[in-house]
């Protein structure tokens, strides 16, 4: 017989929900033994990888000449596409993305081939070798070029409600607007990283930096032309992600895959920073406009938007990016008879992709615009127009695409940022502060954020969980999400701990593996804890019963009111210590081993009528942002923040704060000095850190308050908590409005500046020099 | 032949390659995993280790943060060089450790070991002379450090938290015997190397080092050499480090003038050009970030010669003069006729800048330095833009010294803005508006990553309205938004 281990009993005085526990790899991380990919004790033969890439954007190949690359020293193979076994395209949902260029070119900087060595330093240096010839043609790299030339990566798509042409003729208050919406690089800490090691026969195991394990694992199988069940992806953490991983990762995953095919020899590909700038897909570049019909209260009746996105040179995930975009053109209002036109434009640029946010963002400042322009216009404060549009209880309750709002919580929010943040009486001191500083001027916003929680690909709403309880009462836990620093295993683990009464430190969230939790979603759309924590307890509960059932058994009662708690079991009364019971389970011969699995209900779209409910439910937010210009540079200094989010019943306000923090500055440098430029030849130009500026930590406003609305979910989520990670992204548009407000104090508040985005202390330059202009 | 301490382990290492960067050595070598590469440039920190050396005293240790990934094997030399791995003490996080797990200061943790490590050096300069500390210490502190989870908030609250208070730690209880293990390794006797990584220690050595490799590059703190290394992926044969010369170290100071040593880090330099010229700080602080400028010298920054480095338009500005050497005779090099060309200069082969002499300001004397980039913390300028102008007791220009970057080829002058101001009154209006059509057309920039060539012609025009406006006594007119805390 097996002894069983000797255990302390566990003992929780309280649940492990609702409480700011710290990220369970902290103490990890802070001293440097927390794990990457690039950190893992690398096999003994392993070699290195680099990838040679175009010099053009647009063209023919003509010819590949990679003999100097052979001949560089320490080089162990080359490949181009015509030695991938399997699949050459690994687009993600449509074709389009060649694994390596073959006959066309269709960006700058397109990889071509890759090269194995025996350092990184050998690799990389033979990579620059290659003699690429190509046939140039014309490069599309406009929305503008594109729109004129057709050319589209997916057909537009069209969202109606009512009849916006004829209200719109009938309007006499108009404002039309357009904006130019720059693009954002991820600028995840760690670069784009994979390992991979073969194993017997046609076995592959992946270790990669990605947040679509299972995706990694699928198109490694088909470029390599194996099964899945061949391919193992680990997946332990991330150093960030924020979309840039949910596709963009596969690539390198599946060009190390086929060198160590080929040479049997463990193969890491790690790309350098520059590179990893300039062949991974950006945040969307967008080119949108609107035409607004409202009452003298500037109370919308009419609109109609056009969202372009520039999706670069494959559909990737474009298709349902720019869906987001138009599902967030309204944000928080009612846009009376609507209108809403999607397009999808193929451009000579790499393939945009997924972005916190996933297109959300872009459509939704088009909102913003036009409420401050709508504003300035029958000359009241944006933040009345704001509230006066905010969709209605009974009516103006439906949105473009014909789901209604329920549950609005916006106008409380509001309302209780509003006194919070003090915004009116603030209000009055940035104009009396503007009417006596002639050069210094200051600026005060206020915008919400409503977005839509759920992939509006329906399927991919489903998650799964393995959950093992062992025989010393520990439980490790798996399942599909992965951690890109967002905290998901924390939560996971509290809810583990909760649902089995025993304290955090009985549960081991180990790494994300396709051969543990198979055909995952990505961990993308804020999606994380909400699928995959419901799959987590749905398994947690499956055991419970078992463990339940084994109790009530031995005491004669029903196991219907049976609680874990404390480190107990508790049935009417009796109680068993978990250690205890689990291990009376094993000699019983109960399975300690369970699936978990999760569906998210309620949610549908039909994209022929443009109609239906997408989102489980919205994730609500309001931030005033305070800025001070300089009108003779364009400089400017972010001053104050106050922040509203709705997080639901946040089950660790630590993590949330932490989401809400850092996704509200990320937004800030989209909207400001992260500036993503191509030059006339396509390629791009701000390929590093030191021409690439994400905020750094004197950005952050020296006043930043951010509070938790503390209003459980309505609807039937994870113990009614709500998503986090992109929502408060948008609440950087607060930022960008204030920036404008401050601009259009030169004008008395009569004018809406045009201030594209971001709003680099050139482009507040130039808005000044304009609204300057009209006062002349 | 290198020696420094890894840590508490004594190292000697031969044959150095002269490519090599501490990163590099760390990770490849050492397998020290726990300092991340995020850009190999120098620019995000993620690879943030902590020098300690004997400090002028020899009685304690000067801590500093800088770039693994841009440093060179040779700024370890008689040094401890301290990463991730040392601090935690068996079960014991160090206090800056601890405070960033309390104040939830990590997301995906690829950032953290770097941003523990300048937290680490905060730590330890507070540790041996306490200072207050807020909001600005800790964005000085931290201004090499990029995040993309947190916002910063956690992370700022964190190092207050630890560093405002510091404890006796390990490395303070190690410190005498820390001092007497890197005694022991100055007194080894150092042979020059034929090739590879030189380090000479004299005016001497240098002379015969560039005598026998001609084409080796001089390098001081590789802040941007060794981006040939990481990024081009250029292997130099042979480099000639300029670290160990105590000569090149000295900083002087008369009735006259300010002599700084061409190889001193600007870290060194800031207590006395501060000291003499403290309208520079808001510029010194924004030139790249602390941990660059703990590497970087202002020799380096001067031969260096680019149109976009910040110290070549204050040397303008300054009527600085530079001296140049080359073991047997010393050049005087005028500021403002050195810079020929794009990255070019009067400094001819076989020399090497040894110092710099920067003339003390009289009481007539008007200075200001300007900086506009994207980002404030660790930019490149679009513009930098300085201003001395002199005026006599009636307030009439007198005289007009300036140095612009990021506006032509080289750092220049902008004479046209001496033309048409001096001999006018500095708080006449028309004296604004003379400066503001000399300085429109000045210039021919060009359109970069950073700016257009449009901005560019505009700022230069805009700082100069700027400086004016400021020099009205009789107005309270406020001409800056907050640039730091």
């Amino acid at each position: 017989m097996r002894k069983l281990i000797d255990s302390a009993p566990a003992r929780a005085d309280t649940s492990a929900l609702h409480k700011p526990s710290k990220h369970e790899s902290a103490i990890r991380q802070v001293a440097g033994q927390a794990r990457y990919v690039d950190d893992l004790p690398e096999p003994q033969n392993v070699a290195h990888a680099a990838v040679g890439v175009s010099q053009c954007a647009s063209g023919v190949l003509q010819s590949v000449s990679l003999d100097a690359v052979r001949r560089s020293p320490g080089v162990i193979d080359v490949i181009t596409v015509s030695d991938i076994p399997g699949h050459t395209d690994i687009g993600p949902v449509f074709e389009g993305d060649p694994i390596l260029a073959g006959g066309e070119i269709k960006c700058y900087a397109q990889p071509v081939f890759a090269v194995l060595a025996n350092t990184v330093d050998n690799a990389r240096r033979a990579a620059l070798l290659g003699d690429i010839k190509v046939q140039p043609s014309a490069a599309i790299l406009t929305v503008a070029e594109a729109l004129a030339a057709q050319s589209h990566v997916r057909p537009p798509h069209h969202m109606h409600q009512g009849d916006s042409t004829s209200t719109l003729r009938s309007c006499d208050l108009q404002v039309s607007g357009t904006l130019s919406i720059g693009a954002q690089e991820h600028m995840y800490l760690e670069g784009q990283v994979s390992l991979a090691i073969p194993e017997e026969d046609d076995r592959m195991l992946i270790y990669t930096s990605s947040q679509h394990p299972s995706e990694v694992q699928k198109l490694v199988a088909e470029v390599l032309g194996v099964g899945l069940h061949k391919v193992t992806v680990d997946m332990r953490r991330m150093g960030g992600g924020f979309g840039g991983k949910e596709t963009q990762a596969a690539q390198w995953a599946c060009l190390a895959a086929v060198l160590a095919r080929r040479t049997g020899r463990a193969v890491k590909l790690r790309l350098p920073r520059s590179q990893d700038m300039q062949v991974t897909g950006k945040r969307h570049p967008f080119e949108n406009k609107y035409q607004v019909g409202f009452d003298e209260q500037g109370v919308i009746k009419a609109s109609e938007f056009e969202v372009n996105g520039n999706c670069g040179h494959s559909p990737d995930l474009s298709d349902a990016i720019v869906d987001r975009a138009m599902f967030h053109v309204d944000n928080g209002y009612f846009l009376g008879q609507s209108t809403v036109t999607g397009n999808r434009l193929k451009t000579n640029m790499v393939s945009h992709t997924a972005y916190r946010g996933f297109g959300g963002p872009q459509g939704m400042i088009m909102a913003e615009a036009m409420m401050d322009k709508i504003a300035r216009r029958v000359g009241e404060d944006p933040l009345t127009i704001r509230k006066r549009n905010l969709y209605g209880e009974e009516t103006g309750n439906t949105t473009q695409y014909g789901m209604p709002v329920e549950d609005n919580l916006l106008p409380e929010l509001i309302s209780q940022l509003e006194k919070t943040s003090d915004y009116w009486s603030r209000r009055e001191a940035v104009r009396a502060f503007n009417a006596t500083s002639p050069v210094v001027k200051k600026g005060l916003a206020l915008t919400p954020v409503k977005f839509g929680i759920s992939f509006t690909a329906k399927h991919l709403n489903q998650a799964g969980a393995l959950v093992h309880i062992y025989t010393d009462g520990t439980i490790q836990v798996n399942h599909g999400g992965t951690e890109m620093g967002q905290g998901l295993h924390t939560k996971i683990a509290q809810i583990a701990a909760h649902e089995f009464g025993v304290p955090l430190d009985m549960i081991e969230v180990t790494s994300t593996r396709t051969d543990k939790v198979p055909n995952t979603s990505p961990t993308a759309a804020s999606s994380g804890t909400d699928l995959n924590g419901k799959a987590v307890q749905n398994a947690c509960i499956t055991l419970k019963q078992r463990l339940a059932a084994l109790f009530a058994e031995q005491l004669g009662l029903p196991a219907d009111d049976a609680c874990f708690h404390n480190g107990e079991l508790h049935i009417q009364g009796n109680t068993i210590e978990f250690v205890s019971l689990v291990q009376q389970a094993y000699m019983e011969r109960v399975s300690l081993s369970a699936t978990g699995y999760y569906k998210t209900p309620k949610i549908f779209y039909d994209r022929n009528t443009g109609n239906g409910r997408p989102f489980f439910y919205f994730a609500y937010g309001a931030a005033v942002s305070e800025v001070s210009i300089d009108t003779l540079t364009g400089e400017y200094k972010v001053t104050q923040v106050d922040i509203l989010h709705d997080v639901g019943a946040s089950l660790n306000p630590a993590i949330d704060k932490g989401q809400i923090e850092g996704a509200f500055i990320q937004g800030m440098g989209w909207l400001t000095t992260e500036d993503m430029r191509w030059n006339e030849e396509g390629r791009i130009i701000s390929n590093n850190m030191a021409t690439y500026k994400i905020p750094a930590i004197g950005d952050t406003p020296t006043a930043f308050h951010v509070d938790l609305f503390n209003r459980p979910n309505a609807e039937d989520s994870i113990y009614h908590s709500k998503a986090v990670g992109e929502p408060p992204f948008m609440l950087g548009i607060s930022v960008w409005c204030a920036l404008k407000d401050a601009i259009s104090s030169l004008t008395g508040y009569r004018e809406d500046p045009q201030l594209d985005t971001p709003a680099t202390p050139e482009r507040v330059l130039d808005a000044v020099m304009q609204a300057q202009a009209v006062v002349l | 032949m290198i020696r420094f301490l890894l840590n508490d382990t004594s190292m000697s290492l031969s044959a150095q390659d002269a490519n090599q960067t501490v990163l590099s050595f760390l990770r490849e070598q050492q397998k020290l995993t726990g300092t991340k590469e995020g850009c190999a440039a120098g620019d995000c920190g993620a690879c943030t280790v902590v020098v300690a050396e004997l400090s002028d005293s020899e009685q304690g240790l000067h801590y500093r943060s800088i770039n693994s990934c841009i440093a060179l094997m040779s700024s370890l030399h008689g040094k401890q060089l301290i990463t991730v791995e040392h601090l935690k003490q068996g079960n014991t996080l160090h206090p800056v450790q601890q405070a960033m797990v309390d104040e939830h200061g990590s997301q995906c943790g690829f950032c953290t070991p770097g941003f523990v490590m300048s937290m680490f050096a905060l730590y330890q300069q507070q540790q041996q002379a306490p200072a207050p500390i807020n909001r600005h210490s800790v964005d000085y502190a931290l201004s090499g450090n990029l995040c993309r989870c947190t916002g910063y908030r956690p992370i700022i609250d964190a190092t207050l938290a630890a560093c405002a208070t510091p404890q006796s730690d390990q490395f303070a209880r190690q410190r005498s015997a820390t001092i007497a293990a890197l005694n022991a390794l100055r007194d080894d006797d150092d042979t020059l190397a034929s090739s590879g990584l030189l380090l000479p220690v004299s005016r001497e050595q240098l002379a015969q080092c560039i005598a026998a490799h001609p084409d080796a590059p001089l390098v001081a703190g590789s802040t941007d050499l060794s981006l040939e290394i990481t990024q081009q992926h250029r292997r130099f044969e042979t480099l000639i480090s300029l670290s160990q010369i105590p000569a090149l170290k000295q900083i002087s100071i008369d009735s006259q003038r300010l002599r700084i040593g061409a190889a001193c880090a600007l870290s060194d330099i800031e207590k006395p050009l501060l000291t003499h010229f403290p309208q520079l700080q808001e510029l010194f602080e924004r030139f790249a970030s602390l941990p660059v400028r703990n590497q970087a010298t202002l020799g380096g920054n001067i031969a260096n010669a680019s149109p976009i480095g910040d110290m070549p338009p204050v040397m303008l500005a300054l009527n600085a003069t530079f001296v140049a050497d080359n073991g047997n005779h010393i050049l005087r090099l005028p500021a403002n006729e050195f810079f020929t060309g794009y990255r070019q200069t009067t400094l001819s082969s076989g020399y090497w800048l040894s110092a710099i002499d920067i003339p003390l300001l009289s009481e007539q004397q008007r200075l200001a330095a300007f900086k506009v980039s994207k980002r404030t913390e660790d930019d490149i300028s679009a513009v930098c833009a300085v201003f001395n102008v002199a005026v006599d007791n009636d307030g009439i220009v007198t005289d007009v010294a300036t140095g612009f970057g990021g506006v032509a080829a080289t750092p220049v002058s902008a004479t046209a803005l001496a033309e048409a101001i001096t001999g006018k009154s500095l708080t006449d209006a028309q004296t604004l508006q003379a400066g503001k059509a000399a300085l429109r057309s000045a210039f021919s920039p060009i359109d970069d990553v950073r700016a257009t060539a449009r901005y560019r012609n505009q700022l230069a025009e805009n700082l100069w309205h700027r400086f004016w406006l400021q020099q009205q006594t009789s107005s309270t007119i406020e001409t800056r938004v907050n640039y730091h805390a």
